[in-house]
C-alpha cells in the first residue's frame, strides 16, 4: 500500500522529535516535502533490502519458528545481554519484560554517551530546560562542544531562531560555541562567539568558570587552550544573562571522566541559580536511548544497564556495558536491536546472536537469527520520549506494512520461553 | 459466578454501616444484592471475626510522570535497600521511597489499596503519566491535570478573557490529557520563578503578566465548577513550607469564594513563626477554618521519619530547598512554559526540631478537623514519606497509647510546642473507613468504588482484626478487585491492570483554532500532539477499561 502524502507528521530519526512534518510517497522510501532535515530525509528514504524476512542461521523462516529459534538461544544462556535497543516505548516495554523474564542485562547502542548524564543525575543532580522554554526566554545559549546541528539539525530553527517568543519580539539571543563553530550553512538570529578550545579539556574551563564567578583568586592563565580572558568574558555574560542555557551533547563528551565535566558544568549552572536563571540543557534521544531508558526506570526503578536476577534489578553502569560484557564473555548471548537505523549493527562478537533489525539492515555477519522489524512513526504507531524527558510523542503509521514491531518480535520470542518451559 | 463472603463485620460509610455483622456478595466483578435462597454459590470465604472493608483510594500519591521517574533515576542507593525480586506471577522491580511501577502496585495491592490517582500531571506530560500509571498493576488510576503557571492560561488571564473562553481551555485540557481533575500548585508561582522570582504571595502580580495567585484561584475554581467537574479544584497552596505560612493558606481557602476546593498536603501549609526557632504550630488555626468552610477539604501529606525523596511541580520551592537535600543532590527544571518540576531526596529525622514539629503538626490537623468526611488520609507519597508508612499511620490515629509512645521519642522542643499529647481523639475503624474510601470515592465524583453496596466494583478489602493496628493494615487477609481474589495474606496470588478514571466536560471548539495558533506560534509541539487517543490510553493500560465520568449540568 503505497503511502499518503500528509502533515502532521511526527519524526522519529532525532531527539528533537518533531511532529510537523509533510511526507509522502518519494522515489525511495519515503519522501519529507515540508520541514524536513538531512536526518529526517535519511530515515524515511530507507528502503528495505531484498530480502525482508526473517532468517535462521541464513535460511528463510516464519516468524513463529525464528522466535522459537530465539528462544531456544536464550533458554540456553545464563546472561544475555538485549542491547541495541533502538526501538520506541512499546518496543522497550518489551525488552523489560524479556530481560526479566531471561535474568538479562538491558544496555543501549548509545549507552556509552547516555551514562555520562546518568552518572551525574545520580550523584548530583541538574538544573535544567527544554525546548520551549528557550525558545521564547532564553538570551544566552551555550553550546557546549560545539556544534550540535549535525545530530540535531533544526535545534536552531526550532528554538533560539524562531519568528516570535511569548516575552516580546525584541528578544535578541546570544550564541557561544564552545569547540567547533556552527556548520556552514547555520544562520543565527544574534550576535555569535566561537571559542576555539580543546572539548576533552572543558572540565577545567567549567571549573575556571565556577572560580572566576565565586570570585575565587585563580592562578591559571588559560584554560581548554583558551585564554583566562576569554573566560573572564563568558563568565560576565553568563552572570548578566537573563535565562541563559547550556546545552551539551553527551556523544561530543567523549573522553575518559567525561562525566565528570558534565558534572562542573552542571554545578556551575546550579552556581548561576543563586542569582540569577541559567539551565542546562542535555541533548539526547536518538535512537531511542531517553525512551528506553525512561521505561526501565519507571517499570522497575533503574534506567539503562540495569540487570535481572534472583535478586531482583540491580544497575551499574559501568560493568553493565555492551563492550564489557561481551569482550568478557559474561554475556553469553546477545539479542541486538536497531528498529531506526540499518547501520547500527551488533558490534562483532563471539556470543550467539539475535538481531531485530531494520530491514534495509547490511549485516557484517550472518547472526543465529535475523527478524526484519518496522520502523516506529513509519510501519507502526508508538511513542517516543524527546531530547528533554518530558515529552512523549505519538508516532503514526505512514504506509501498511507486514513487518513486525520489535515489541511483537520480542513478545513472540517471550511467549515461545514460556511454551518451552 | 457467584461468591459469598460471609459474616465478616463490615464498615461501609457510604451507606451508614458500621461494624455489623453481614454477608456481601460478588458476581461477575461486582458487588449485588443478597440472591434468593436458591441461587446456587460458586465459593464462599467465611470471614467470620474478619473485618470488611471496600478497596482502600489513595487519592493523593505521586506514582507516574516525570518527576517520579527523575526521582527513580536520582536513587539508585535507595532502590538496593528494597528489591523485589521476580516470583512465578510478579515481575522483578524496586524501590523504598520511588519504587518503579510494578513495586508501586503490587505493594499498594498487597496494603489493600485498589485505586490512586496522581495529583500532578503536566499537560505536556500526560502521555508519560499515563503510560507509567498503566504499567502499574492492580490498581485503577487517575490523574489531576496541572494548570496555573502555563503561559497559554495566564496570557488568556492578562488580555482580560471571559471565564467562558478559561472554562474552555479548561475542558479541552481535561479532555485532551484524559485526567479526572484541575491541580494547581503554587499558582503562578512556577511561572514567576522562571522570570527569577523566589516567592510569590497571594495577592502578589505576577512580575510579567500582573496577575495574582488569588486571581488564579478564582477562576480554576470557577471553571471546576462550572464545567461540573466533581472533584474541587486540587490546591497546592503557595509558600509552601515556609514559617509563617499560615495566613496564606487561609486566604487560599477565601480565594474559592465559597466554591468548592481541596487542599492538599495541608500540614506543609499550617505553620507559625512564633517561639525562639521562629516555626511554630498553626494547625489549630487550620483545623478550626476548614471546620468551618463547608466547601473546603483538605488531605495531610503526614511525614514519617526516615529517608524518603520530594518531588513536587513547586520548582520555586523546591529549589529554596535544594540545600536541605539528604543525600546532597537535587533536580530543578523549567517545563515548555507549561510548568516545572523539582526533586530532592530528604531525610525526615526525629531529633530535628523542624521535622519533628511537622510531623506533630500533621497529626494535630488529623485529629482537630471534626468532619473525616473533609481529611484525607495521605502522605503526599513519596514526599512526606513512602505509601508503605500508612499502616503505621493509621495506628498513630487509632491509638493514643501508641501515638503518645511515639511522641515521646522526638525532639524535646518540638514536644513541648505540640498540643498532641493532649488530644485524645482515637480514629474508629468506621472513620478510618472514611477517610480512606467512602469520601475520597465521593470528593472524585466515582459512583461504584469505596463503598459495598449493590452495584458497586467488587473492590473489597478483608483484615484480621488485629490490636495492633499497624500489623493488620500491612497485610489483609484478601484482597478482591473487580471480583477476582488478587492478594491473599498480604502476598499478589493474581495479577490485574485496573482501569482509568477520567472526565469529559463538554467545552466550546473554538478554543482549538485558538490553541493551534499559539502553539505553532510558540511552542515546539502542535496542540493536537497534547490530545492522547482512545486506542493510545487502550495500550498503556494493557487493555484495562477507560471509564469516563459525567460532568454535573454545569452552569450555563
Amino acid at each position: 500500500m503505497p503511502a499518503p502524502d500528509r502533515p502532521g507528521v511526527t519524526c522519529p530519526f532525532c531527539g528533537l522529535v518533531c511532529d510537523d512534518l509533510r511526507v509522502g510517497p518519494g522515489t525511495r522510501g519515503l519522501a519529507v516535502t515540508e520541514n524536513g532535515c538531512a536526518v529526517a530525509a535519511r530515515g524515511f528514504g530507507q528502503v528495505a533490502t531484498a530480502t525482508t524476512g526473517p532468517r535462521i542461521a541464513g535460511a528463510p523462516a516464519t516468524l513463529a519458528d525464528a522466535a522459537a529459534a530465539a528462544a531456544r538461544l536464550l533458554a540456553a544462556a545464563r546472561r544475555p545481554l538485549i542491547g541495541g535497543l533502538g526501538t520506541d516505548v512499546q518496543g522497550a516495554r518489551a525488552a523489560c519484560r524479556l530481560a526479566d523474564q531471561t535474568g538479562g542485562v538491558l544496555d543501549h547502542m548509545n549507552g556509552a554517551g547516555a551514562i555520562r548524564n546518568l552518572l551525574v543525575l545520580q550523584d548530583s543532580g541538574w538544573i535544567t530546560t527544554t525546548l520551549s522554554e528557550i525558545r521564547n526566554r532564553c538570551d544566552l545559549l551555550i553550546l557546549a562542544g560545539g556544534d550540535i546541528t549535525s545530530r540535531f539539525p533544526r535545534f536552531f530553527e526550532r528554538t533560539i531562531a524562531a519568528p516570535e517568543a511569548l516575552f516580546g519580539g525584541d528578544r535578541q539571543c546570544a550564541t557561544v560555541f564552545l569547540g567547533r563553530g556552527p556548520q556552514a550553512g547555520v544562520t543565527l538570529p544574534g550576535p555569535v562567539e566561537v571559542i576555539g578550545c580543546e572539548v576533552a579539556e572543558l572540565g577545567q574551563a567549567f571549573g575556571l568558570l565556577r572560580a572566576l564567578l565565586a570570585g575565587r583568586p585563580v592562578q591559571a592563565t588559560s584554560a581548554a587552550g583558551a585564554p583566562l580572558a576569554v573566560w573572564q568574558g563568558l563568565a560576565d555574560r553568563m552572570r548578566a544573562a537573563t535565562y541563559g542555557v547550556v546545552a551539551w551533547a553527551a556523544p561530543d563528551f567523549d573522553f575518559p571522566h567525561a562525566e565528570l565535566a558534565i558534572q562542573t558544568l552542571c554545578e556551575l549552572v546550579k552556581d548561576l541559580n543563586r542569582d540569577t536563571r541559567f539551565s542546562g540543557l542535555p541533548l539526547g534521544g536518538s535512537d531511542g536511548d531517553i525512551t528506553v531508558d525512561a521505561v526501565s526506570l519507571w517499570q522497575t526503578g533503574f534506567g539503562l544497564r540495569a540487570a535481572f536476577g534472583a535478586g531482583g534489578p540491580t544497575q551499574d553502569l559501568h560493568q553493565h556495558a555492551t563492550a564489557r560484557l561481551l569482550a568478557s564473555g559474561e554475556a553469553d548471548a546477545l539479542v541486538w536491536v536497531s528498529s531506526f537505523d540499518p547501520a547500527r549493527t551488533p558490534p562483532a562478537s563471539t556470543v550467539p546472536t539475535v538481531v531485530l533489525g531494520h530491514a534495509a539492515m547490511t549485516l557484517p555477519a550472518e547472526p543465529a537469527v535475523f527478524i526484519p522489524v518496522g520502523t516506529p512513526g513509519v510501519d507502526h504507531a508508538g511513542h517516543l520520549f524527546r531530547t528533554d524527558r518530558v515529552v512523549a510523542l505519538p508516532l503514526a503509521a505512514l504506509r501498511g506494512s507486514a513487518l513486525p514491531s520489535v515489541a511483537e518480535a520480542l513478545d513472540a520470542i517471550g511467549a515461545a520461553l514460556e511454551g518451552g518451559r | 459466578m457467584l461468591i459469598r463472603l460471609a459474616g465478616g463485620r463490615v464498615y461501609d460509610p457510604a451507606h451508614g454501616i458500621n461494624g455489623e455483622i453481614r454477608d456481601v456478595w460478588v458476581r461477575d466483578g461486582h458487588i449485588v444484592a443478597t440472591p434468593g435462597p436458591d441461587a446456587p454459590i460458586d465459593q464462599t470465604y467465611d470471614l467470620t471475626g474478619r473485618v470488611v472493608m471496600a478497596g482502600a483510594i489513595d487519592m493523593h500519591t505521586h506514582i507516574g510522570g516525570g518527576k517520579l521517574n527523575i526521582a527513580r533515576a536520582m536513587l539508585p542507593e535507595d532502590h538496593r535497600r528494597d528489591p523485589r525480586p521476580r516470583t512465578a506471577l510478579t515481575r522483578g522491580s524496586c524501590g523504598h521511597a520511588a519504587p518503579g511501577t510494578l513495586a508501586t502496585g503490587y505493594r499498594y495491592a498487597e496494603m489493600g489499596y485498589t485505586a490512586c490517582f496522581e495529583p500532578a500531571i503536566l499537560p505536556v506530560n500526560a502521555r508519560q503519566a499515563h503510560l507509567e500509571m498503566g504499567d502499574t498493576p492492580l490498581v485503577d488510576k487517575g490523574g489531576y491535570v496541572m494548570l496555573g503557571s502555563d503561559d497559554f492560561l495566564l496570557r488568556l488571564m492578562a488580555s482580560g478573557a471571559e471565564q467562558r473562553l478559561i472554562n474552555d481551555y479548561v475542558g479541552w485540557t481535561l479532555n485532551a490529557t484524559r485526567c479526572i481533575g484541575i491541580k494547581v500548585v503554587n499558582p503562578g508561582g512556577i511561572s514567576a520563578f522562571k522570570f527569577n522570582q523566589r516567592r510569590f504571595e497571594l495577592d502578589e502580580a505576577h512580575p510579567f503578566y500582573g496577575v495574582t495567585p488569588r486571581d488564579i484561584l478564582r477562576v480554576l475554581s470557577r471553571a471546576v465548577h462550572e464545567l461540573g467537574v466533581p472533584h474541587p479544584l486540587h490546591v497546592h497552596s503557595s509558600n509552601l513550607g515556609l514559617p509563617g505560612n499560615y495566613p496564606t493558606t487561609l486566604g487560599t481557602i477565601d480565594a474559592a469564594e465559597g466554591l468548592p476546593i481541596h487542599l492538599t498536603h495541608i500540614q506543609f501549609h499550617s505553620y507559625g513563626a512564633e517561639g525562639d526557632r521562629k516555626f511554630s504550630s498553626a494547625a489549630a488555626r487550620i483545623a478550626e477554618k476548614v471546620n468551618s468552610t463547608p466547601n473546603a477539604s483538605c488531605d495531610v501529606g503526614q511525614i514519617l521519619f526516615g529517608q524518603t525523596v520530594t518531588a513536587s511541580g513547586d520548582n520555586m520551592t523546591q529549589h529554596r530547598n535544594a540545600g536541605l537535600a539528604s543525600p546532597k543532590k537535587f533536580v530543578v527544571m523549567d517545563i515548555e512554559c507549561d510548568a516545572g518540576c523539582g526533586v530532592l531526596p530528604f531525610k525526615y529525622r526525629d531529633q530535628n526540631f523542624v521535622n519533628a514539629l511537622q510531623w506533630a503538626i500533621g497529626l494535630e490537623i488529623f485529629l482537630l478537623v471534626d468532619d473525616p468526611w473533609r481529611v484525607f488520609l495521605t502522605t503526599d507519597h513519596p514526599n512526606g514519606a513512602p505509601f508503605t508508612t500508612y499502616p503505621h499511620l493509621i495506628r498513630l490515629l487509632m491509638d493514643k497509647t501508641f501515638r503518645n509512645e511515639r511522641l515521646g521519642l522526638i525532639h524535646a522542643d518540638a514536644k513541648a510546642l505540640s498540643t498532641l499529647a493532649s488530644i485524645d481523639r482515637e480514629y474508629s475503624l468506621y472513620e478510618i473507613a472514611i477517610l480512606t474510601r467512602a469520601a475520597p470515592a465521593r470528593l472524585l465524583g466515582i459512583p461504584d468504588i469505596g463503598h459495598l453496596g449493590a452495584g458497586a466494583t467488587a473492590d473489597i478489602t478483608v483484615y484480621r482484626d488485629e490490636p495492633d493496628r499497624e500489623r493488620m493494615f500491612t497485610a489483609p487477609e484478601y484482597v478482591f478487585k473487580d471480583g477476582r481474589l488478587v492478594v491473599r495474606d498480604g502476598k499478589v496470588v493474581q495479577v490485574t491492570w485496573g482501569r482509568y478514571h477520567m472526565v469529559a466536560p463538554a467545552y466550546d471548539r473554538g478554543i482549538e483554532r485558538r490553541l493551534e495558533e499559539h502553539f505553532a506560534r510558540y511552542q515546539t509541539m502542535r496542540a493536537d500532539s497534547l490530545r492522547i487517543s482512545d486506542d493510545e490510553m487502550a495500550a498503556f493500560g494493557h487493555g484495562g477499561e477507560l471509564r469516563t465520568h459525567p460532568c454535573r449540568g454545569g452552569t450555563p
